[in-house]
């Protein structure tokens, strides 16, 4: 009943696509090709091939895997090493002291002002775009995590000192689990950047991946082939989203628990 | 306290010393590859930059182009988040929406542009638009959506329409989410630049800037260029965040990120 009514509140989808279909159609606008087409156009080059591939053709392959593949090593790495740091900035006052001014002006660098170093640095090819990546997306974690793990409840340390913890139980079962709300929120921060890494990546210097495959179709005047880029990076920005909002959820369910007990 | 803020400086200026003296030792030992240049020398080339007429054009011409497209955002995106957040018909059947083309990455649209405005300035400053509208846009119906109800319904019993209490009441009450919009925003305005530019370097910037240093084979002016688009992100950053809590430090429970 619930999910039928907010179903209904989707109306709005079916008739845009719609209305894009009938005005591109009776525009004839060159670059703006009916929804019909693009989907078309995105079967055949990405998923129209044997079922034994789950559907996926060459070109899937060629572009899509190396593309998905940069994509969480680079945000698995930067997330690794974000957390790592920013709970051992958090916990300690002078080391954070210490690098402090260096994390906020690295934050402020834009990202993409490095890609162009990065590829002499490392050249065509994957360590450079994971470069890009890892860059683009460590500082919302780093900083989130440090600040999760600095405010710590003092309670909670002093409740784990009662108990004897050591320093390694004390990290995972007290520090740790506070912080993980605020290292949640970098994290889901992380996601979306780590999309826009990996195409400014991959349009600026790459030979395979989806964001070459986008500027080579706009070589060739191929808009259709354009656009399935397009739609196929949006329909991979919600996918993530809703994936980690699951994890999320699943994760931190017990926090939203303690936090209504109380 | 104030030993205790000299002694927070002095770590932090001995941290970034440390790190320009760790990066200029690798250098010279080789342990960073030969093509980039000693961080002295980069030092040195940032020091210089802003004494040529060609770098301040370009740096220009990235923050002309942010600047009026996060104006055109926010002209855009606030009204529109004004309308959808007083009409509720309107904000439940344009979300869903809203939620499909969010999540589409900016930059996955720049061959687009490209196409559709052959200036690449005009290139840019769309993106841009489009890049920051979200944020705004989100941000306006979040504060919209923590609008009192009893302030609404007081002027709605003094005979106010509907237009004079979205104007006297929600929209001053959803200011404070709108700047932290605009927050967000700005941030993410000079990534978006700087790919346009390091794409399409005919309009100028400071990604054109990069590509011209780096068919030069100038890795010192291309290193250079980050480092000042630092200080420049420091500074909006600092400026945007002081003027919100000057302007907004009636607003007590200040929310984080809420997009």
């Amino acid at each position: 009943m619930t999910a039928a009514r907010r179903l209904v509140w989707y109306w709005l989808l079916p008739v845009a696509v719609l209305a894009w279909e009938l005005a591109t159609r009776s525009a004839q606008a060159a670059y703006f090709p009916p929804p019909s087409r693009i989907v078309t156009r995105l079967h055949e080059m990405w998923f129209s091939g044997p079922p034994s591939r789950v559907f996926l053709t060459d070109e899937a392959v060629a572009d899509l895997l190396p593309s998905l593949a940069r994509l969480f090593a680079g945000w698995a790495m930067a997330c690794a090493a974000g957390v790592l740091a920013g709970v051992a900035l958090g916990r300690s006052r002078r080391l954070s002291a210490l690098v402090e001014p260096l994390v906020h002006f690295g934050r402020s660098v834009p990202p993409s002002t490095l890609v162009p170093v990065f590829l002499v640095l490392f050249k065509i090819g994957t360590p450079m775009e994971l470069a890009s990546i890892v860059y683009g997306v460590i500082w919302p974690v780093l900083i989130n995590s440090m600040d999760g793990a600095r405010h710590v409840d003092r309670q909670y340390i002093e409740t784990g000192v009662v108990y004897r913890l050591g320093p390694w139980q004390r990290l995972t079962r007290v520090i740790l689990p506070a912080a993980s709300p605020k290292i949640f929120a970098g994290l889901r921060l992380s996601v979306s950047l780590a999309l826009i890494m990996m195409v400014i990546s991959e349009l600026v210097g790459s030979s395979e991946g989806i964001g070459h495959r986008m500027l080579e179709a706009q070589s060739q005047f191929d808009i259709p082939a354009m656009w399935a880029g397009i739609v196929l990076l949006g329909l991979l920005g919600i996918a993530l989203n809703a994936a980690f909002l699951g994890v999320e959820r699943l994760v931190l369910s017990w926090h939203r628990g303690a936090r209504t007990g109380v | 306290m104030i030993d205790r803020r000299i002694a927070r400086a002095a770590l932090g200026a001995a941290g970034v010393a440390g790190f320009l003296a760790v990066a200029e030792v690798a250098g010279r030992l080789g342990i960073v590859p030969d093509v980039l240049p000693y961080a002295s020398r980069v030092l040195v080339t940032a020091a210089e930059l802003p004494l040529e007429t060609r770098f301040r054009a370009d740096v220009l011409a990235t923050l002309e182009a942010c600047v009026s497209g996060l104006a055109i955002a926010i002209a855009v995106a606030v009204p529109a988040g004004l309308l959808l957040g007083t009409v509720s018909f309107l904000e439940r059947s344009v979300r869903p929406l809203v939620e499909f083309l969010r999540p589409i990455p900016s930059v996955a649209l720049i061959p687009l542009a490209m196409f559709l405005f052959p200036v690449s300035h005009d290139a840019k400053v769309a993106l841009i638009v489009y890049t920051c509208s979200w944020p705004l846009l989100i941000n306006t119906l979040y504060g919209l959506s923590d609008v009192d109800p009893l302030a609404k319904d007081t002027l709605r019993s003094f005979g106010f329409g509907p237009l004079a209490v979205a104007l006297r009441v929600s929209l001053p009450s959803a200011a404070p989410f709108i700047a932290t919009g605009v927050r967000i925003a700005v941030s993410v305005t000079l990534i978006v630049a700087v790919s346009v530019e390091l794409l399409a370097p005919g309009g100028g910037g400071i990604g054109a800037f990069q590509s011209l240093a780096g068919s030069a084979n100038r890795t010192d002016r291309m290193l250079a260029a980050p480092l000042w688009a630092g200080v420049i992100g420091l500074a909006a950053n600092l400026l945007f965040a002081t003027a919100e809590r000057r302007l907004f430090r009636w607003h007590g429970a200040r929310t984080g990120e809420p997009a």
